[in-house]
């Protein structure tokens, strides 16, 4: 299973606020549907700022993302008798989160099968845009382990802000001169420039998988770079 | 709506969640995957925290081109640039 639940919060990050207890979903429930309004405002708190970060995935602006957080928590308070705990509130309320954030997004469905996704190794031989992991595997739990395949070093927070520094933009350019061309090229065309996916692979005449894959190779590297920039250029304990 | 709320799906490790940023954030993935990614964040910091610092890669990303469209001669040099590679 993910993380459970009772790993949200400050178990991996001393720095970090403790997030008040909340109490057990069944218990929780109940409070939800009998109107009790100390609950909800603690719930409201506690998630409401992981909520913001899934809204955001699919619309453009934060304005949007927290909009689509106060709606959520609306149809949370409308659906709550709906509630089934087949999965935990949390996850039922992000579903809530996703659905409208992926409608507000104006998103088609556009539908590629999960085992499509990684599969195409893209570019692979001595280019360095072969397949393989894009996260160092020791950062995760060893096979065999009870947690296996689960964080062990997760990613540590970045300080609030940090991303306008103008040093911040200069590492990011030097992390993306620094990459393989191949990848270089795609991440300067989606992310810099802007252009979509469609039109990266038809100026580059490459398929949708490979474009993926050279993007996906060239934002983990970007964002690691970014890491080890903000976390005063050493590697995490 | 509130009926395939409920439904369960199966679980994901953080190192596969990893591998599926990507398509997550184009939204290319499939409904059943990406209600997957959406269960996973929702219990797991780490990976709430990966795939927000990917999309907080991409906002300075965007920053870079200074709002500046895409010059012919810039265009031209990556296009050679990716052709090159090729050969």
């Amino acid at each position: 299973m993910p993380c459970g639940s009772d790993n949200v919060g400050a178990r991996w990050h001393a720095d970090s606020v403790p997030p008040p207890e909340l109490p057990p979903d069944d218990v929780l429930t109940g409070l939800l549907l009998a109107g009790d309004e100390a609950a909800f405002a603690q719930v409201v708190d506690a998630w409401s700022p992981g909520m913001r970060r899934l809204a955001r995935v699919y619309v453009s602006t934060e304005e949007s993302a927290a909009e689509v957080v106060q709606e959520a928590w609306l149809a949370v308070v409308q659906g709550i008798g709906t509630f089934a705990g087949r999965s935990s509130l949390r996850t039922w309320v992000y579903r809530i989160v996703a659905n409208i954030a992926r409608r507000r997004g104006g998103r088609e469905a556009r539908t590629i099968p999960a085992g499509a996704v990684g599969n195409d190794g893209g570019d692979r031989g001595d280019r360095g845009d072969g397949a393989g992991p894009t996260v160092d595997p020791a950062r995760f739990a060893p096979a065999g382990e009870p947690d296996a395949g689960h964080w062990q070093r997760p990613p540590a927070p970045w300080p609030e802000q940090a991303l306008l520094a103008g040093e911040v933009r200069a590492e990011v350019a030097a992390a993306v001169a620094g990459l393989p061309a191949r990848q270089r090229v795609v991440i300067t065309l989606r992310d810099v420039h802007g252009y979509d996916a469609a039109e990266v692979c038809s100026i580059l005449e490459i398929s949708a998988a490979n474009q993926r894959v050279l993007l996906h190779r060239a934002r983990a590297a970007v964002r690691l770079c970014l890491e080890r920039y903000l976390a005063g250029g050493e590697e995490e304990p | 709506m509130t009926e395939s709320l409920n439904d369960p799906v199966d679980h994901l490790a953080c190192v596969e969640l990893v591998e599926l940023v990507t398509a997550f954030l184009d939204g290319d993935l499939d409904p059943v995957a990406e209600r997957r990614v959406v269960d996973h964040i929702s219990l797991c910091d780490g990976c709430d925290r990966y795939v927000d610092q990917v999309r907080q890669t991409t906002d300075v990303l965007a920053g870079l081109s200074g709002g500046a469209p895409l010059s012919d001669e810039a265009r031209e040099r990556l296009l050679a640039a990716f052709r090159d590679s090729i050969g």
